[in-house]
């Protein structure tokens, strides 16, 4: 399979591969959607959506009522309407950005996911092979430069629709993206320290981050690094307590009050692509990606279900403790949404500048001076 | 008298702010577990409690005869205006209540009006209407959300009655007359 995958034409792979990003995607954006409200839902007391079934499916003995009861064909039924209901555009829009800013939107959150491996296997020599789309060996300076360009679809959007409250979302949203990014990046810095040991080769690949932790994780010794990747993670997937940008209350729905139909459901798969690869690439970073425990590597498990040589099951396997990990952040996501409310848009501003950056940076210095002393100790 | 709310400072673990985060996810995550405190409507039915004001009715004692005698002193009280009825005699093929004086020959409740205050229930001198237990009231044309007379009975149905006021009345003009002779 591997030989004959191996034997297409680039051009046909990159189609193959592309066309698989989007399939993948678009329902796990539906889904996450649809766990969202369920989860919501549970939290607030109340069955969630549990309705819709089409006629034909009522049919079938208990799968049909229990797939009813879980909601899934509400997915279908939203994603079918997304899809068929009138997309309106209102008189007062700069129309060609307005119709680009789900666009832009949509192209960061897709091509993110090239570069964050989900998985790996073990070659005939023994050796781990990421399961990943580019193998690029920049790859977290990838996806930093690529996710932030998402910001220019809320600027866009809020400000090609042309009336006060998206223009409101788009400005808080670029100022909180642009303040976050800051910490964000200087959070993983140890991360990439530790991983690149001098004399060593250099790399900024999300794989190799991973074969550094088969010990211990990044997240057990550098925790502060992980709580202010995960807080500023919260603020760039504008997600709550952080949902400037959006905030019913106070901006009926910020950037995007005046899209609807599919344009509006291009920004929230957007969203929720964002989240995946945010909390993807937060577990590839501190909680060992797909080694399914700390000082248990992927390769011993392989070794002790005598796996080394099925590249595909271990393939798979790896693929479900990553994706384990990666939804447990999803739901994180959703767990917090319902606990703490929304920041005032000065608290944000507060937060991020005068609080997470001077920590962020004070972490860096504190964790360069500890790997200049633990290091040379190491590779001894 | 205005008066000023002191302001605690805020402990460390406050100013720190994950722990409060951490214990408001530990409520949340309560609640993710908790039973749901919804109800499923149309399968399930909350319970009516006693002195419930549903769509007014208009009942039957339970000899199955008409309560009803038509005084109108419930459409004079109704705030809404909502109660329009048409008085008339007795049917004559109704001979155990030809002692009653009268009878609705018309009985309409426009139920886009009524407010369920239950004054008409209140006020009536026959205990003839009464608000039940119904709460749910849909149509399709506003002709179909007035309830005439044929369609409150049938609403209403038959409530048990204590007095009997009109056969006691019978009675005592029977015995009055008795006595006379």
């Amino acid at each position: 399979m591997i030989e004959f995958w191996n034997s297409l034409h680039p051009l046909l792979q990159a189609v193959i591969k592309g066309l698989a990003v989007i399939g993948v995607m678009f329902p796990f954006g539906g889904a996450c959607s649809l766990i969202e409200r369920k989860i919501s839902a549970a939290m607030q007391g109340r069955p969630g959506p549990n309705r819709a079934i089409p006629f034909w499916f009522a049919w079938v003995p208990v799968i049909g009522p229990f797939l009813q009861r879980l909601g899934v064909f509400h997915l279908m039924a939203d994603g079918g309407k997304m899809f068929f209901k009138e997309d309106p555009v209102p008189g007062h829009v700069n129309k060609f950005y307005f119709y680009l800013a789900p666009v832009v939107g949509m192209i960061p959150a897709l091509t993110t996911v090239t570069v964050v491996p989900f998985g790996a296997y073990l070659n005939e020599a023994g050796q781990l092979v990421p399961l990943v789309l580019a193998n690029l060996d920049v790859g977290i300076l990838a996806v930093f430069a690529v996710s932030s360009l998402g910001v220019y679809s809320l600027i866009l959007a809020g400000w090609s629709s042309n009336s006060k409250y998206p223009f409101l979302g788009g400005i808080r949203a670029s100022a909180q993206l642009i303040s976050y990014e800051l910490s964000m990046t200087l959070s993983v810095l140890p991360v990439f320290l530790w991983v690149n040991a001098p004399g060593g080769e250099g790399t900024l690949s999300l794989f190799h981050v991973v074969g550094a932790q088969d010990g211990a994780w990044f997240g057990l010794w550098m925790p502060l690094c992980a709580i202010i990747f995960l807080v500023a993670l919260f603020a760039e997937t504008n997600r709550l307590p952080f949902d400037m940008a959006e905030g019913e209350a106070d901006l009926v729905g910020g950037f995007h009050t005046e899209y609807g139909a599919m344009k509006w459901g291009l920004f929230f798969v957007a969203e929720y692509s964002h989240m995946l690869i945010g909390s993807g690439v937060f577990v590839l970073l501190f909680l060992g990606g797909w080694n399914p425990l700390p000082w248990v590597p992927l390769s011993d498990v392989a070794a002790w279900l005598h796996l080394a040589d099925q590249p595909l099951l271990l393939g798979l396997l790896s693929i479900g403790i990553f994706l384990g990990k990666t939804l447990f952040f999803i739901f994180l996501f959703m767990w917090v949404r319902w606990t703490v409310p929304r920041f005032r848009y000065d608290q944000v501003m507060k937060l991020g500048w005068q609080k997470l950056l001077p920590l962020a940076l004070g972490n860096l210095i504190f964790y360069a001076i500890l790997i200049a002393w633990l290091q040379p100790k190491f590779s001894h | 008298m205005p008066y000023v709310v002191e302001r605690k400072p805020l402990t460390l673990s406050e100013r720190l702010y994950f722990p409060q985060i951490l214990a408001g996810m530990r409520v949340t995550l309560k609640h993710l577990f908790a039973p749901n405190v919804t109800m499923e409507y149309p399968e399930q039915r909350p319970a009516i409690p006693v002195g419930y004001r549903g769509v007014p009715t208009l009942v039957k004692d339970p000899h199955g005869r008409e309560k009803c005698v038509s005084c109108q002193l419930c459409e004079f009280v109704c705030p809404p205006k909502a109660i329009r009825i048409t008085p008339g005699e007795i049917p004559a093929d109704q001979a155990d209540r030809a002692h009653v004086e009268k009878a609705p020959k018309e009985f309409e409740i426009d139920m886009l009006r009524c407010i369920y205050c239950g004054l008409c229930q209140e006020v009536c001198p026959e205990e003839a209407i009464f608000l039940q237990n119904q709460y749910s009231l849909t149509g399709y044309t506003r002709a179909e959300m007035v309830n005439d007379k044929a369609r409150l009975y049938e609403l209403g149905g038959t409530l048990p009655d204590r007095h009997f006021k009109w056969d006691k009345k019978k009675s005592a003009a029977e015995a009055r007359g008795h006595a006379a002779h």
